[in-house]
């Protein structure tokens, strides 16, 4: 059987009609499967017949085209019952018991009906309006007493993710971490990826970057992808802006020269004296403005107008005005540049990248590199088929990736 | 044979609910009148009883009687329209029907049933159609409550939207059809159940030339062809040209203006 499926009853003269035959083409016609459960067949001529059917297909939007379809043929959908609905007992809580989301596709019945989840997203309630049909996956902050959520496992549905079949780089590296595997031909690939993002226009590509990015040496070859469009939004932390504002500034990575690698004087102070500057004129845009700041990823960012978010964490220095201190306003304003996202690049952190793997749904596409082993583990370990683990230099990985996007792989 | 038909007082184009109907394309109301006149007189020559039921200003289409319901003994089955335009002639017909003593018994609440221009006897079987008017789920409850097989054919063109404007069951060996009008299951269907289909062509389909009435051995049709009235001389039947070219701009001709009250002859 398929993924998701429905049982269906059809009743009448449906064997003298052809109405059962027909049923049963329809289904296989519109790309689903069934097993017939029951058949009755009438003794007497004049009396009628019935089948129970277990229809089922690939994904929720075919099989509502298939029993749409059958309906128009007389068949009655078997009541599964609804969700079991409780109201929040305060502003912040879950009803007890509450059903707690995936980042799947779900899907909720209402009065007989299935009504989408909106905004898939791990760890949720699903929070259900049964006038205007509407289920949203509503995280703790946002909920307000008194709101319907849907408690317990009846009457909720999920739709398991499909190994994607124009994609094959998805589909042969998923979900594993290694260092064994041939990097420079999956990098071709994710290239390829990128491109055909970028050709169809189908969907933007979010890019997650630590401050190992700059220290690698990666500055330009991150700020040449933002330059040339292949990065549509950037989350970050107030460490990679940082470092890359001192090595505009004072050409050093917490001190370090990028150039010889050797110690500057009061170098390990360059980065502080950067955000004083930042903090001075209240802005990265002002500080480029003044003319401080002429490349790197920010610049870049600046340049081509590209949104970016800094979330801040406790460790922080400064911080750069841009940095949001309250995360749960961050993780706010992160939610907010998600839809459309298909393909997302995981550089090098591991705060960030699985505070951005815990708000991305399940059909996003995830790359995720770092140095070590156990990052890269943890973020595919998000249930999802469809996440490439690279276990390399994020230096290396960057300057391959634009090696290939300027070939035009 | 006796019958209902409703006089095309108030017949107009008054909205458009079908693929005939145009509302710059009015009938010619003295020509529309005369043609059902004349439609009377013949049903009348040839034997038929015709009652008569008031018609309604605000409700145009009541002189497409074949639409009010379905007539089974003394069992009046009233129409569920799926247009709202038509919902209104439902209160009138069921008051007719109920003053004359009939059982009135409604079906299927919640799914559209369009009657006789739906339902077809033919031998011991109804023919349905589906889909464009009627709902298939009217056809379970008619099967519940009628003692006899209902085969359901499914309408595929908007064109022919009511069974009985493709659909004409002429004795108990022979009904004349429009195959494009049904889907493979349906054409299937009726060649299973009927020993002598009798296709007709699209060109005289569009004429309504299965719109017609059929009593004893004569048939009243729209414009037949000369194909057509020798194919039926062969089976000794006369085919009697009954203009309708009025009602046809809404969609209707002969057998639209008629509800059978009595057994067709077909069943007998």
């Amino acid at each position: 059987m398929k993924n998701v499926s429905e049982r269906i009853r059809v009743e009448g003269h449906i064997i003298d009609s052809l109405t059962l035959s027909k049923v049963l083409d329809r289904i296989m016609e519109l790309g689903g499967q069934f097993v017939i459960e029951k058949v009755q067949v009438g003794q007497r001529q004049e009396e009628t017949s019935s089948a129970v059917l277990k229809v089922s297909a690939e994904t929720q939007v075919v099989l509502d085209g298939i029993i749409r379809r059958l309906r128009d043929l007389g068949a009655e959908v078997l009541d599964q019952g609804d969700a079991r609905l409780a109201r929040a007992p305060k502003d912040g809580v879950f009803p007890e018991r509450f059903y707690a989301t995936t980042n799947l596709e779900t899907w909720v019945r209402g009065q007989g009906r299935w009504i989408k989840v909106d905004h898939a997203e791990m760890d949720c309630g699903i929070r259900v309006d049964l006038r205007r049909r509407l289920a949203e996956a509503v995280r703790f902050a946002a909920v307000k007493r008194g709101e319907w959520f849907v408690i317990g496992h009846q009457g909720v549905k999920v739709t398991p993710l499909q190994r994607p079949r124009e994609t094959e780089v998805f589909e042969f590296m998923t979900s594993e971490a290694s260092t064994e595997k041939p990097k420079i031909a999956l990098i071709h690939k994710i290239a390829r990826e990128i491109k055909r993002i970028r050709a169809g226009r189908r969907g933007k590509i979010l890019l997650v970057a630590g401050p190992a990015v700059v220290h690698a040496g990666a500055r330009e070859d991150l700020a040449w992808l933002i330059a040339h469009g292949y990065v549509d939004v950037l989350f970050a932390g107030n460490a990679l802006a940082t470092h890359d504002l001192e090595a505009a500034m004072f050409g050093t990575s917490l001190g370090l020269s990028l150039k010889s690698g050797g110690i500057t004087h009061g170098g390990h102070e360059h980065h502080l004296r950067a955000i004083n500057r930042v903090r001075g004129v209240g802005s990265i845009q002002k500080a480029i403005q003044k003319g401080w700041i002429r490349d790197g990823i920010c610049y870049s960012l600046v340049k081509h107008k590209v949104p970016f978010v800094l979330a801040g964490s406790i460790r922080d220095d400064g911080p750069l005005p841009e940095t949001i201190t309250d995360v749960m306003k961050a993780q706010e304003v992160m939610r907010r540049h998600l839809p459309g996202v298909q393909l997302a690049l995981l550089l090098a952190t591991t705060l960030h990248a699985v505070a951005t793997g815990n708000l991305l749904p399940g059909s996003v596409r995830t790359v995720c590199v770092d140095m070590n082993p156990s990052s890269v583990v943890k973020l595919n370990d998000r249930g999802t088929l469809q996440s490439v683990g690279f276990v390399t230099d994020v230096g290396y990985f960057l300057r391959e990736l634009r090696r290939a996007l300027a070939l035009g792989t | 044979m006796r019958v209902l038909m409703c006089p095309p007082t108030h017949f107009r184009i008054a909205y458009e609910i079908n693929a005939w109907m145009d509302r710059r394309r009015q009938p010619d109301s003295r020509l529309a009148q005369l043609q059902w006149d004349r439609l009377v007189v013949t049903l009348r020559s040839l034997g038929a009883r015709i009652e008569l039921i008031q018609p309604n200003p605000r409700q145009p289409d009541m002189v497409f009687t074949a639409n009010a319901g379905l007539i089974r003994g003394q069992r009046f089955i009233p129409s569920n329209f799926r247009y709202q335009e038509r919902r209104g002639e439902r209160r009138y017909f069921v008051r007719y029907f109920h003053q004359r003593g009939y059982q009135v018994t409604p079906i299927s609440p919640g799914s559209s049933f369009e009657g006789e221009g739906d339902v077809l006897p033919y031998r011991d079987l109804l023919f349905a159609g589906f889909r464009q008017r009627s709902d298939i789920r009217s056809h379970q409850g008619l099967g519940q409550l009628l003692p006899q097989r209902v085969i359901s054919l499914e309408l595929v063109d908007p064109k022919f939207y009511h069974l009985d404007t493709c659909f004409l069951p002429l004795d108990s060996r022979s009904v004349l059809f429009y195959p494009g009008a049904f889907d493979r299951y349906g054409q299937r269907a009726i060649r299973e159940f009927v020993a002598n289909p009798i296709p007709v062509t699209r060109e005289e389909a569009l004429r309504f030339v299965c719109n017609g009435v059929v009593l004893r051995k004569t048939i009243l049709m729209n414009q037949p062809s000369r194909r057509l009235i020798q194919l039926l001389k062969q089976l000794s039947y006369r085919v009697q040209d009954t203009p309708t070219s009025e009602f046809l701009k809404a969609g209707g001709s002969c057998k639209c203006l008629v509800l059978t009250l009595s057994k067709p002859p077909s069943s007998i």
